[in-house]
């Protein structure tokens, strides 16, 4: 007999369940039970970011080369368990194909971005070259917490998509997580947690966008979102809720799980521009190796 | 032989060469029209409460009026013209300015209350020099982004605050005709004749009608042109409040949004540093221009071991601060902008001592016409005392002292805003250890308020999003698609 | 007497100078420099800067008849100008000191005398004090010493002090001033230690340069050393004077000098006792922008003698 997977949350690097004690079926669309997953609170959104505040400086704090290699370290997690996402996608209604391509489509998106931990800083930043006696330059800093609203198409390429630029980027991330296919998402914590991803740098959330969302965007310690294509009612709910604390917002209305969703821009959007002065001492008469 | 009180006679910039209007009325399509609210305010001169002329205070309908005349040149004129040809626009434009620098230091002295010292050193030429930096970009975008695909956005507002009312006009207007857009700007109510002048510059240039279109007004001007749905881009410089309204104005819209907001930015002096540098940094950090500044260094930490001294200091150098007539060319501190900004000072003020803050003014006489603000310290203050948690806007300093580096840093970043920074200290591993750790889109070592059209300035957290200044100052004015 | 400091001491004295930024000192220099002199303060402060004036005269070719000419211009500086002040002293080599004490009788005026083989220092210590000695025994009233910028520069501070000591010990009654030969000093940081030490070791007044050397008297030199005067003071109440020497020429720059020291330092300095310009050709300078202030009228240099 087949032990079944019981599907928790991820938080703080720990799968807990849902503080509230609820749940709700997932089904494929032949209508068969595939899972019970948790349907998170907003005390569950409050955890979320406290575990992701928590870890964002130690994330930050790491190298951009320690980073990339814990994010290529993903690739090849989720290389090792290729068949499972297989599975795990047809059984949400996809064709084997489209299932394998997804999957090897999120793979090779881990390795791009792992590729651009260390690259980024060098493209988005600039030495300015003012008028006065300064060193003058400016160098991206991550923006903080970022909440995201995964895809809600895809279950796993898209949120990868969202999820990638961000932490590459020394954010830390809570993610609520594709509401109707949300299997994938939880899978792929357990990836995380064998990436030497550190606890709290993802944290993945499983429940309805519309009761969780409001709570995630009104929250004072969120720095930014990445919103994935919903409902419109609810998105502006989202930046209207966002104002308060000037989270930074970004809307995608592109779809995320196409090639070309991926780039430099997906990164910047989520860093801060930090320019530093200081003075250059004149030393008179010296001849500079000139 | 004994001198005592050999004191500076005050030594005027004389103002004949202006030649001020009585009316201005408001500049669209390149010509200078009548309001079609009929309604006029009067733009008052903050240091001696004079009058200085009529200004047209434009309604729904007039921004109305200039938003079709800048939508009409966009489409018209401005995005069909070459990128090398908007560039030699805005060398014109920044030439014709530099040609009048003098008259226009004047006209912000009086329309604003700022030390001549200032618009004459500070303002204007960096306002020219804004014009010139851009204006070298106009035709060099696609290198600056190379791999994306831009083009201009269209028409973009702009809102201008009333501190440094042509230097914003420049970081506005400079980048926005640079992409390719063409622009309504509303500058504040208190501060408009510059940027009038700057509508005569335009014409001067040949700028073609409707690029650049003034309305002038209060915050229902500001308002009206906001939720104008023919706009593509906001440029907002100003309070948090207001910015934050500006965001719930755009809500649902695709107009794209820059907001540079308030701030209330620690300036740290460490027991290494050049102490009497950093104490004249602090000088510079809070009382440039009236303390009339987004990135004011208003929240001053000093390591224990030095502040005594450093408070000494600090005392002693404003006795040699001068407080007055800003046309005067050796004003330091001039006029408060306005009566309001003076009666909010003041309640601030007021609240730092009823809080238990010990306040220290130089004993200095204020003209007894006009608004003047000592420049002013408050020590034993609280982190949690509102005078150091919010923006006051004025030249009020208050100083707590520190004993750690990881006690600084949080006291630092233990604020809702995240514009600005100072760092003084002689250690190079540690002011950019300290620089990494502040949460701020500036950060000053060994040095304070320094602006330049090539250095992106914006904040973090509350006090905005978007950088103006550098080649990140173009992002704001492109649209990018994939 | 002289307190004797041991080489701990000195290094810790050393040690507490604080670290100067040179930015930020040119930006204080700037902000001074668009400080505006009209009407009647202008009046004052050239007359201020003239009283404040140590005439020199430096060179291999002086005699006792250009020291004679010197010494009468210092006592009739413009006789065409009655209210005018006369210039705080003659300054010149130890040869010259005999003659200038005669010639300027019981007119007030000081003779400082240069000494520690001047300029280079490169002599001797007991050639230095016998070359100090030999102006004092002629009556200088003042001894404007030079450092061993050498010894300076190699770290050897203990000598530098017990140099400076060793001069100050046989100025019983005259006032030491130390010349640092800023322009071969390379830093402010070394700037401000040597004004330090210097204070420590017992200067009355410290001074920027000998007028041999570009550059000078700058502004960022003269205002590291009045930060190091003014933080003497602050810890001991003690005031020592200031002496820029060499480069200040115009009347604008002294004008700025004064506000300097006015701002860093105080009123309290603004006395030919506490501040002086080691200077030859700024005293015609002042006067002629000070008949300019009276008559209205640009002055021609023809009309003011120059000796």
């Amino acid at each position: 007999m087949e032990i079944l997977k019981t599907y928790k949350l991820y938080i703080g690097g720990q799968f807990p369940r849902t503080e509230s004690g609820r749940s709700y079926a997932v089904k494929s669309v032949n209508g068969e039970h595939i899972a019970n997953v948790c349907l998170s609170s907003k005390k569950d959104v409050r955890n979320a970011v406290q575990a992701a505040r928590k870890a964002q400086l130690a994330w930050a704090g790491k190298s951009a080369f320690n980073r990339s290699q814990i994010v290529y370290r993903i690739a090849e997690m989720l290389e090792a368990r290729k068949a499972q996402f297989i599975e795990e996608l047809q059984a949400l209604g996809q064709s084997k194909k489209s299932a394998e391509s997804e999957v090897s489509m999120s793979i090779d998106r881990c390795v791009y971005y792992a590729g651009w931990a260390d690259k980024y800083q060098s493209i988005i930043g600039s030495v300015n070259p003012v008028a006065s006696a300064h060193f003058n330059f400016s160098v991206p800093e991550p923006t903080g917490v970022v909440g995201i609203v995964a895809c809600q198409e895809t279950a796993l390429l898209g949120l990868i998509s969202q999820l990638l630029p961000v932490i590459i980027g020394a954010n830390t991330a809570v993610v609520l997580a594709n509401a109707t296919k949300p299997t994938c998402a939880i899978s792929f914590a357990e990836v995380l947690a064998t990436a030497d991803v550190p606890g709290g740098v993802v944290n993945i959330l499983t429940g309805q966008p519309a009761e969780l969302l409001p709570t995630l965007s009104a929250h004072m310690d969120v720095n930014a979102l990445s919103i994935a294509p919903i409902e419109s009612k609810l998105q502006k709910e989202a930046q209207a809720e966002a104002i308060d604390n000037l989270k930074r917002v970004h809307i995608f209305v592109e779809p995320l799980y196409v090639k070309k969703a991926q780039g430099l821009p997906y990164i910047a959007d989520f860093q801060e521009i930090k320019t530093t002065w200081h003075p250059i001492e004149q030393i008179a008469g010296g001849a500079g190796g000139y | 032989m004994s001198q005592k009180n050999w004191n500076l006679e005050p030594s005027l910039e004389s103002a004949a060469l202006l030649k001020l209007q009585d009316q201005y009325e408001l500049f669209i399509d390149g010509k200078w029209q009548a309001p079609l609210s009929k309604k006029y305010f009067d733009s008052i001169n903050p240091s001696d409460e004079s009058k200085l002329a009529k200004i047209a205070w434009a309604n729904e309908a007039d921004t109305d009026v200039a938003v079709k005349a800048a939508r009409t040149a966009y489409e018209n004129v401005w995005s069909k013209l070459s990128g090398a040809q908007r560039g030699k626009y805005l060398f014109r434009i920044a030439r014709l300015m530099q040609e009048q620098a003098k008259e226009l230091a004047i006209l912000e002295t009086l329309d604003g209350g700022k030390p001549i010292r200032e618009s004459r050193d500070v303002d204007i030429p960096l306002a020219c020099n804004h014009f010139f930096y851009y204006a070298g970009w106009a035709d060099k975008l696609q290198e600056a982004f190379a791999g994306q695909q831009i083009s201009s956005l269209g028409v973009a507002a702009q809102i201008t605050p009333w501190n440094f009312p042509l230097l914003m006009l420049a970081w506005k207007v400079a980048p926005a005709l640079a992409c390719g857009n063409t622009v309504v700007l509303k500058p504040a109510e208190t501060t408009s004749l510059t940027a009038l002048k700057f509508a005569e510059i335009c014409q001067q240039a040949g700028l073609p009608a409707g690029v650049v279109n003034i309305v002038t007004g209060y915050g229902d001007t500001g308002a009206a042109l906001v939720a104008h749905t023919d706009i593509d881009k906001i440029a907002f410089t100003g309070s948090t409040a207001v910015g934050k309204q500006i965001q719930k104005a755009c809500l649902g819209t695709s107009k794209k949004l820059t907001l540079e907001l308030g701030g209330k930015s620690a300036n740290i002096i460490l027991e290494d540093a050049p102490i009497d540098q950093a104490v004249e940094g602090v000088i510079n950090a809070i009382f440039f221009n009236q303390g009339h500044v987004c990135c004011a260094g208003s929240r001053l930490y000093v390591q224990e071991s030095i502040a005594a001294q450093v408070l000494a200091k600090l005392k002693f150098r404003l006795q040699s601060i001068y407080v007055g007539n800003p046309l005067d060319k050796n004003t330091d501190i001039g006029a408060i902008n306005s009566k309001k900004q003076l009666e909010t000072i003041e309640r601030y003020i007021k609240l730092g001592i009823a809080e238990g803050g010990q306040i220290y003014q130089p004993t200095c006489e204020l003209p007894s016409k006009g608004y003047y603000c000592k420049p002013t310290l408050f020590t034993d203050v609280a982190q949690s005392a509102t005078i150091a948690q919010e923006e006051i806007f004025g030249p009020v300093l208050t100083i707590q002292t520190f004993r750690t580096m990881e006690e600084v840093i949080q006291k630092a970043n233990n604020s809702p805003y995240g514009l600005a920074a100072g760092v003084w200290t002689d250690k190079g591993s540690r002011i950019f250890g300290l620089s990494q750790q502040l949460r701020a889109g500036v950060v000053w070592a060994n040095t304070y308020n320094k602006f330049d059209p090539a250095s992106p300035f914006g904040g973090y957290k509350e006090s905005g999003f978007g950088r103006e200044g550098g080649r990140h100052g173009l992002s704001a004015y492109l649209k990018f698609s994939n | 007497m002289l307190t004797s400091f041991s080489s701990s001491d000195i290094a810790a004295s050393i040690a507490k100078s604080p670290t100067v930024d040179q930015i930020g000192i040119l930006e204080r220099v700037a902000r001074i420099q668009t400080r505006s002199f009209k009407g009647a303060s202008k009046i004052q402060g050239l007359k201020m800067a003239l009283s404040m004036i140590d005439l020199t005269t430096l060179e291999g070719k002086d005699t006792p008849s250009k020291v004679r000419q010197l010494c009468y211009k210092a006592q009739h500086l413009h006789d065409q100008a009655p209210g005018l002040p006369m210039v705080a002293a003659v300054c010149v080599y130890p040869t010259m000191v005999k003659e200038a004490k005669k010639a300027l009788g019981n007119s007030g005026i000081k003779v400082a005398s240069v000494s520690t083989a001047f300029p280079s220092g490169q002599a001797p210590f007991e050639v230095k004090k016998i070359d100090t000695l030999y102006a004092l025994e002629n009556g200088a009233d003042e001894i404007d010493m030079v450092i061993s910028r050498g010894r300076f520069l190699a770290g050897d501070y203990q000598f530098i002090y017990d140099e400076i000591a060793a001069i100050k010990e046989l100025c019983t009654s005259a006032r030491l001033k130390v010349i640092f030969e800023t322009g071969e000093l390379d830093s402010l940081d070394q700037v401000r230690k040597i004004s330090d030490l210097a204070i420590v070791a017992g200067a009355d007044f410290i001074k920027t340069s000998t007028g041999k050397i570009q550059p000078a008297a700058t502004f960022p030199v003269v205002l590291t050393m009045l930060g190091s005067i003014k933080d003497h003071f602050d810890r001991t109440g003690q005031m020592i004077g200031m002496k820029p020497a060499g480069g200040i020429s115009s009347s604008k720059l002294a004008l700025q000098h004064l506000l300097l020291v006015k701002e860093v330092l105080g009123e309290a300095w603004l006395t030919n006792e506490w501040y002086r310009f080691g200077a030859s050709s700024l005293a015609n300078d002042l006067l002629m922008q000070y008949q300019k202030q009276l008559t209205g009228k640009y002055q021609s240099a023809a009309y003011f003698s120059i000796d």
